[in-house]
């Protein structure tokens, strides 16, 4: 061989191997295995933690190692990524090369069965008749349409053949779930490409237009408003254990009330794509209290609203503050009430229950207070996430779903029948498979067997049984 | 009868039913493998009613709030001891062989004893996070797949134990020994596969359905914590099972392997995540 011969065959061989190493399983199962081991690390070390938070527990070297490294936000690392799309390109190329074969199936059937498949496959049968080919074949071709399928006839050589088949589609179930896997890779990247997550404090009474990206400072805009109504926290009996908590939400666009829905956990609040999900609460600002105030001396009642911290004055020169509050103590709401003398020095501070409103008078000061009610302004905290990509990961969750499960429980079964004539009577050959579950396949064809034979003898099957 | 007490029970069922998988390895009685399967079968039922029981028990306490038994870890460990021994049930119910009850048994009691011996048994209710239908979905799905490698891990074990001794044994009869009383190991390497096909689509589905639930509670189907993680290596590895018996050189003794891998990483992924590791499916840990 030339020179010049030789050079585009290495080339085309090296093609080749590319090609092969590509499309190799091996390939597939030590990315897999890969892919288990590596994800291990960001499940051991922290992901996305300040930095001092790795140095004090790792050093600072091994903390530039692991920066180095991409450990620290491994998922969406250069090398865990790059396995991820080396995964891809191996399933892609490998359903290149294999699906023509699986499509030649559909676009092919092998209408006749050769010799070898008639005398060597596992579920046969072979009879002779004195009845004609083809009225043979009639009565066998109804009882293959009940049990397969419409069979397809074909004559060849002076024999007559018939071919049925069931369940061709779950040999695309394996294709349909490695193109669902493709399918929730694209939907995640368009989630992150054109998507956000992030969050939003709205005090109970205001309203918003913008939320703030998780992780970012920087503000983004809604393009509507969101405006809080209300905010409420319900406990289960006895108990600090919080059961419910839920927000009045109002959409508003150009000062018109679009949208209204009280949220909770569990159940969000979508918008122009956007979905808000209750998350959190807190406590905004200082608690306002309607307080009833007996001069023990006179009777005198008093009926004062006081904010949290603030002094007010009461009569004979004597003043007092709420110093704290709880709204979920264990005798219900609570606040931390002193009296100042008119010297100015602070007096013992004691509790006041909303629920038992006579307790305070057993202390015997020269005030008994009691607390009617109280209002404590919150927070909703909401997260925030608009993700154009989810549905297209739901439709590739359900399409794994049923690809695997088609991949798994169906198979393709197919028959085939050979009529010839054979000195004066006609000769019958059966041979049937399936590409997957044999053993189960084995124990269908001994059934139809016997059905093959009562139709070959014109016998209803039923008497045979 | 109360629940704990049922759940007593359901435990000395399945101690009696291995220890009778023992016995009938050792004795290759017939009567006694049939006996073992049947203690199995009478445990699986009060194991059943125990967590009906259960259920029954946490609407007398929370009133309205009661819910389905699968909302914290001694609940799932012994719902997972009843999936063990479903899914053991209907396999053996395929191939009728009893010697596998001694592998897979195990499981099932050390489950149960687990749960009654370290776990606090309280019913208690359910924050917020954790009112969903979701959550059933999510831990039914992933229980029953988790059973199905349980299984596979079993017959695993059975498989790589005989391999060994099929391969150099020569002669027609059947082997003799306590090895002869296993599957012959084609057999086993097909239950094992059976096994993971039943597990594989499962755990798909409890991993879907965990997504879809995050997804609704707070807007993010995948967030990387270290229990949707290793439930993704667990299907990674099972992934790799699948493909590898495709593959010549891989099938049999690394197959095999491959599923006791699987499964102790779904161990990790169940307990160890929750002990060792931290995040975001800590409700598990009361
Ligand atoms: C985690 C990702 C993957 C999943 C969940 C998956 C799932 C499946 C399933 C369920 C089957 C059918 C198994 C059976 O018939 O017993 C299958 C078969 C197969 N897979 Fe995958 N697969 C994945 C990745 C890949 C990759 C990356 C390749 C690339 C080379 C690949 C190549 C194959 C091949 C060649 C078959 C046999 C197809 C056939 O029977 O015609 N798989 N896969």
């Amino acid at each position: 061989m030339t020179e010049t011969n030789t050079k585009p065959e290495t080339t085309e061989n090296h093609a080749d191997k590319i090609w092969e190493f590509f499309c190799s399983l091996k390939l597939t199962v030590i990315i897999l295995l890969l892919l288990s081991v590596l994800s291990i690390i960001g499940t051991v070390l922290q992901q996305n933690a300040p930095a001092a938070e790795y140095i004090k527990e790792y050093g600072q070297a091994n903390y530039e190692l692991f920066v180095n490294l991409q450990f620290i936000d491994m998922y969406h690392s250069w090398w865990f990524i790059g396995l991820l799309g080396l995964f891809s390109v191996n399933l892609i190329c490998c359903s290149i090369k294999n699906f023509p074969r699986v499509w030649k199936f559909v676009r092919e059937p092998v209408l006749i069965a050769s010799p070898g498949v008639l005398k060597n496959s596992a579920n046969r049968l072979e009879a002779t008749s004195k009845e004609d080919k083809q009225q043979l074949a009639d009565r066998l071709a109804v009882l293959l349409k009940k049990e397969f399928g419409t069979p397809q006839r074909s004559e060849k050589d002076g024999k007559l053949y018939l071919f049925a088949q069931k369940g061709i589609y779950s040999r695309f179930g394996a294709y349909a779930t490695h193109l669902s896997i493709l399918i929730i890779m694209a939907g995640a990247i368009i989630g992150n490409i054109w998507g956000y997550k992030a969050y939003v404090n709205i005090v109970e009474g205001t309203s918003t237009s913008q939320v703030w990206s998780r992780g970012g400072q920087v503000p983004i805009d809604l393009g509507f408003t969101v405006r809080c109504d209300d905010f409420d926290v319900s406990y289960y009996p006895n108990s600090r254990r919080p059961k419910d908590y839920n927000s009045d939400l109002v959409v508003l666009e150009n000062g018109q009330e679009i949208l209204r829905k009280r949220i909770e956990v569990n159940d969000p609040l979508t918008y122009k794509g956007i979905t808000f999900y209750q998350s959190s609460y807190g406590s905004a600002g200082n608690a306002f209290f309607q307080i009833k105030i007996t001069e023990n001396a006179t009777g005198k009642v008093m009926n004062i609203k006081a904010g949290q911290g603030q002094h007010i004055k009461l009569p004979g020169g004597y003043a007092f503050s709420v110093s704290d509050f709880t709204a979920t103590g264990r005798f219900g709401p609570a606040a931390r009430i002193h009296v100042n003398t008119p010297d100015g020095r602070h007096g013992t501070p004691f509790m006041v229950l909303k629920n038992f409103p006579d307790f305070d008078v057993k202390r015997g000061g020269k005030f008994s207070f009691s607390l009617i009610d109280y209002n404590e302004p919150q927070f909703t905290g909401l997260q925030v996430a608009k993700d154009p990509g989810v549905e297209i990961v739901w439709v590739g969750c359900l399409l794994m779903i049923f690809g695997s499960l088609t991949a798994f429980f169906f198979s393709h079964r197919r028959i085939w029948v050979c009529l010839e004539d054979a000195g004066g009577k006609t000769k019958i050959q059966v041979a049937a498979n399936a590409h997957r579950n044999q053993p189960g396949f084995s124990l269908t064809f001994d059934d139809l067997k016997l059905k093959l034979e009562a139709t070959i003898e014109n016998k209803s099957s039923k008497k045979e049984g | 009868m109360d629940s704990g007490t049922l759940f007593n029970v359901t435990t000395i069922a399945y101690f009696a039913a291995m220890v009778l998988f023992f016995a009938y390895i050792a004795s290759k009685s017939n009567t006694v493998a049939f006996v073992a399967t049947l203690t199995a079968f009478v445990g699986f039922l009060i194991n059943t009613a125990a967590l009906g029981m259960r259920w029954y028990e946490s609407y007398q306490i929370l009133g309205q709030d009661g819910r389905a038994p699968l909302t914290n870890l001694y609940e799932s460990v012994v719902f997972f001891a009843w999936t063990i021994v479903l899914i053991y049930l209907l396999i053996d119910l395929k191939y009728k062989q009893r010697a596998v009850g001694a592998f897979v048994m195990p499981f099932a009691l050390f489950s149960m004893l687990g749960a009654q011996m370290w776990l606090n048994a309280g019913i208690d209710p359910l924050v917020p996070a954790l009112q969903s239908n979701w959550l059933t979905y999510h831990v039914i799905t992933c229980f029953l797949g988790y059973a199905a490698f349980a299984v596979a891990c079993g017959v695993s074990i059975m498989y790589l134990l005989k391999i060994g001794k099929e391969e150099k044994y020569q002669g027609d009869e059947p082997m003799a020994g306590i090895l002869g009383l296993f599957p012959s190991c084609r057999v086993l390497d097909d239950m094992n596969y059976r096994a993971i096909m039943i597990g594989f689509p499962l755990l798909t589905l409890g991993i879907v359905t965990g997504a879809a639930w995050a997804n609704y509670a707070w807007g993010t189907y995948w967030s990387w914590d270290p229990k949707e993680t290793w439930s993704l290596i667990v299907w990674f590895l099972y992934a790799a099972f699948i493909h590898a018996r495709f593959t010549r050189g891989w099938a049999g003794r690394r197959t095999a392997w491959l599923s006791i891998f699987g499964f102790a990483a779904t161990i990790f992924c169940y307990m160890g995540v929750n002990l060792v590791l931290s995040g975001l499916h800590s409700y598990g840990g009361g």
